[in-house]
């Protein structure tokens, strides 16, 4: 286990794409939903304990060397949208390029061949996480923490919010992503039938309406 | 130039000089610069007068996601398939430099679907005068400005004008009308740069992007000097 390894993999500039998404942030904020500091807390709130914890547990699943076809046919079947299982897989695709140059690794090789197309992020995420020596609980961890950092960044972009008070909401949101790390890796210790599966409908019909958006600043 | 050696996975994971087959990638040439400047003109111009001899493709960078590509599309540079959108969540210097994921996914996406091609044009959304490409992504770089936005820009320098591998200075036929001097811009270019190369161009003549395009091939000749690999049996 290396604390180190841990930062780097959960750091923002790590090179995977997701700085071109907002996690829904967008299609909130254009709709009105989120005006501020404490409308980005109650929407970060909301990615965490849902989609948040699925991906989490999804993520240390494949750290825990859980079957990694098994949980990409999991992730598939929990994502309703079409528009957000594209946007995972590309993501995911995106993250192996990153991982295979980070941490080179017989099981990243093997999970690339299989999936030419991507699989699904947190299922790379967790494989890379194991890669680089982390076990679930760290990459839990690591997925929580970009479940909200990736749609903060988003919104110090879309609205102009200042910088101070969205770092604010990530330190404020930070033992509840403990305790979404935390029951990830516990599920994710007792097999895949005992993943979370928590969903977020409004992220799923407004993914699909952003995507169909002719003008928009975030992928997804 | 940038090699790998190892051709054993699928995908690269850099900017591997070679596809995962063995087969040598389309040399990347990106453009940057200023907003306006006249990146997705030059783009379109290299466009008509390479497509004819070269296999192209395009990728586009855009703030908006898809202006530039939709301004190709409609002007009917190049089929559609052979030209990509990567979004940039704002921020189309991050994608050229500092995270260069989806473009590295895009420029390998047109080389398995409409290739083998010869040359891949990577258009940056219009940016500021630090946004240069990362060499992870691009074997070349353009940088675009214009005598419009002022002919004190190649005095002021700064990581686009003085690394580019080649400046262009377009837009040259609006020149006198505000009052830029073009000998001022190539002489304080020539000092920025040193012995780098700069073009001056005027887009509103279908030859004016005649410099441009040929030290696109000059650099195309450079790049398939080198020996082709045999392909991975
Ligand atoms: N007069 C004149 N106008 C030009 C020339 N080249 C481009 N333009 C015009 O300048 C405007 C901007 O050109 P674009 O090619 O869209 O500029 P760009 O750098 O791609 O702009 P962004 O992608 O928005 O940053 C358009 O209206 C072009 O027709 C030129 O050589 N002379
Ligand atoms: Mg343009």
């Amino acid at each position: 286990m290396s604390r180190s390894a841990l930062l780097v993999l959960a750091d923002g500039r790590f090179p995977a794409g997701g700085h071109a998404h907002s996690g829904g942030a967008e299609a909130a904020v254009k709709a009105g939903r989120l005006t501020d500091a404490a409308g980005l807390e109650a929407f970060c709130r909301g990615r965490l304990h849902t989609v948040g914890l699925t991906a989490a547990g999804l993520a240390a699943g494949a750290a825990a060397g859980l079957d990694p076809h098994e949980l990409d046919a999991v992730a598939d079947a929990q994502n309703p949208s079409p528009a957000l299982r594209a946007a995972s897989r590309r993501l995911g695709r995106q993250l192996m390029r990153a991982a295979r140059a980070a941490w080179p690794d017989p099981g990243l090789d093997a999970l690339a061949a299989a999936f030419p197309r991507g699989a699904h992020q947190p299922v790379v995420l967790g494989t890379a996480a194991r890669a680089a020596g982390l076990g679930p609980e760290d990459t839990a961890h690591c997925v929580a923490y970009e479940t909200v950092g990736g749609p903060a960044t988003a919104v110090v972009r879309l609205l102009g919010l200042d910088p101070y008070q969205a770092t604010a909401v990530l330190a404020r949101l930070a033992p509840e992503m403990d305790e979404v790390a935390a029951r990830a890796a516990t599920a994710a210790r007792q097999g895949v039938d005992a993943l979370p599966a928590a969903s977020a409908p409004l992220l799923d019909i407004t993914a699909e309406q952003h995507a169909a958006w002719p003008v928009r600043l975030f992928a997804s | 130039m940038h090699l790998d050696h190892d051709h054993s996975h699928h995908g690269a994971v850099s900017a591997d000089a070679h596809r995962p087959d063995g087969t040598r990638r389309a040399l990347r040439i990106g453009l940057g610069g200023p907003v306006g400047s006249g990146k997705t003109a030059t783009v379109a111009a290299l466009c008509r007068q390479l497509r004819d001899t070269l296999s192209l493709a395009v990728v586009t960078n855009d703030i908006y996601t898809r202006e530039d590509a939709e301004f190709l599309l409609r002007e009917a540079v190049l089929p559609p398939e052979r030209i990509r959108a990567v979004e940039t969540g704002a921020c189309p210097h991050t994608a050229i430099r500092d995270d260069i994921s989806a473009n590295l996914e895009a420029v390998e996406e047109l080389e398995d679907a409409v290739g083998p091609l010869d040359l891949i044009l990577v258009e940056s959304g219009g940016d500021n005068l630090t946004a240069t490409f990362s060499r992870g992504l691009v074997d070349a770089q353009v940088f675009v400005i214009d005598v419009a936005g002022g002919d004190d820009i190649p005095r002021k320098g700064g990581p686009g004008v003085t690394t580019a591998d080649l400046l262009v200075v377009n837009k040259t036929d609006l020149a006198p009308h505000v009052g830029s001097d073009l000998d001022r811009m190539a002489r304080d270019a020539a000092a920025q740069r040193g012995d780098l190369p700069v073009a001056f161009t005027s887009l509103r003549s279908a030859a004016g992007v005649g410099p441009v395009a040929d030290w696109v091939r000059a650099r195309l000749a450079e790049w398939t000097a080198v020996p082709a690999p045999a392909p991975a049996g």
